[in-house]
């Protein structure tokens, strides 16, 4: 019997009044279901600055996250440009945002490195003109 | 120190009174790019910032800070009050600049043994004053 929890998110592109409805979603749900602080918040930062990238990156996409008691794994699957050099786009200060969304205080160049500090395992898989995949997960 | 003391303690005027006013504050914490402040924010922080658009409410609720202030009397624009009212985030607003709002939280906090002399300190530490920096 299949004892995790499923939940799904569809991001809208260029929607900043909305961004971050998500991962506060999850957010509540965790604390709500009594997972660790320290848990919810390395979810809720990686989830955001996945949700952020959607909108800032993508054309939106969706979001897929399933609780189990042992860990939380979030799949952002996104039909935008894919990342042409994920070495680059992992760098700390690298980015591509465009000025609007420096001005919004966004585009630093740490979304990616950010991910990858707060999940204990992240995956891309991206390709050109297709999209990409980002799988990450935390355990509880 | 918790939220709600520091409220009380009259520092900051308060644009929203938010859920948990009884969270204690860890430390202070200057920062106005969003991206920095995701990752770099300690838990139950006091975040200092003039950046007040609704990102800034989104950052504070995820990355679990104790509450905003606004800094150089920077308004909360109106999407980011409804924000902050839906998400239940307390923010204080100041004249203070940055350095000088996150210092007065530090030293409510007790930091600098709450405005010792440097004198005293240098007794206690049992180190010469030219050492000291």
């Amino acid at each position: 019997m299949d004892d995790a929890i499923h939940l799904t998110y569809e991001i809208s592109p260029d929607d900043f009044t909305r961004a971050g409805e998500a991962s506060s979603d999850v957010k509540k749900k965790l604390k709500q279901m009594g997972v660790s602080p320290e848990a919810v918040r390395k979810v809720a930062i990686a989830m955001y600055e996945g949700e952020i990238n959607m909108v800032i990156h993508a054309k939106g996409g969706k979001i897929y996250v399933d609780i189990t008691p042992e860990k939380i794994l979030m799949i952002l699957d996104d039909v935008g440009p894919g990342i042409p050099d994920v070495d680059l786009a992992m760098k700390a200060g690298y980015s591509t945002a465009p000025d609007e969304i420096r001005s919004l205080g966004f585009g630093a160049g740490m979304g990616l490195p950010n991910m990858k500090k707060y999940t204990d395992d992240m995956a891309i898989d991206t390709r050109l003109g297709v999209g990409t995949k980002i799988t990450m997960v935390v355990n509880i | 120190m918790t939220v709600q003391d520091l409220a009380d303690s009259g520092l900051f005027s308060i644009l929203n009174e938010g859920d948990d006013m009884d969270r204690e504050i860890t430390k202070p914490f200057c920062c106005d790019l969003l991206s920095i402040a995701m990752g770099k924010a300690p838990a139950g922080c006091a975040w200092v910032t003039v950046m007040g658009n609704m990102n800034t409410l989104a950052v504070a609720s995820l990355a679990d800070a104790a509450c905003i202030i606004m800094a150089e009397d920077v308004p909360l624009d109106a999407v980011a009050s409804g924000k902050a009212k839906m998400q239940g985030i307390t923010v204080f607003r100041t004249e203070l600049p940055i350095f000088e709002a996150a210092l007065a939280v530090y030293r409510k906090l007790g930091g600098f043994d709450a405005d010792r002399p440097h004198a005293d300190r240098d007794k206690t530490d049992g180190s010469p004053a030219e050492n000291s920096l």
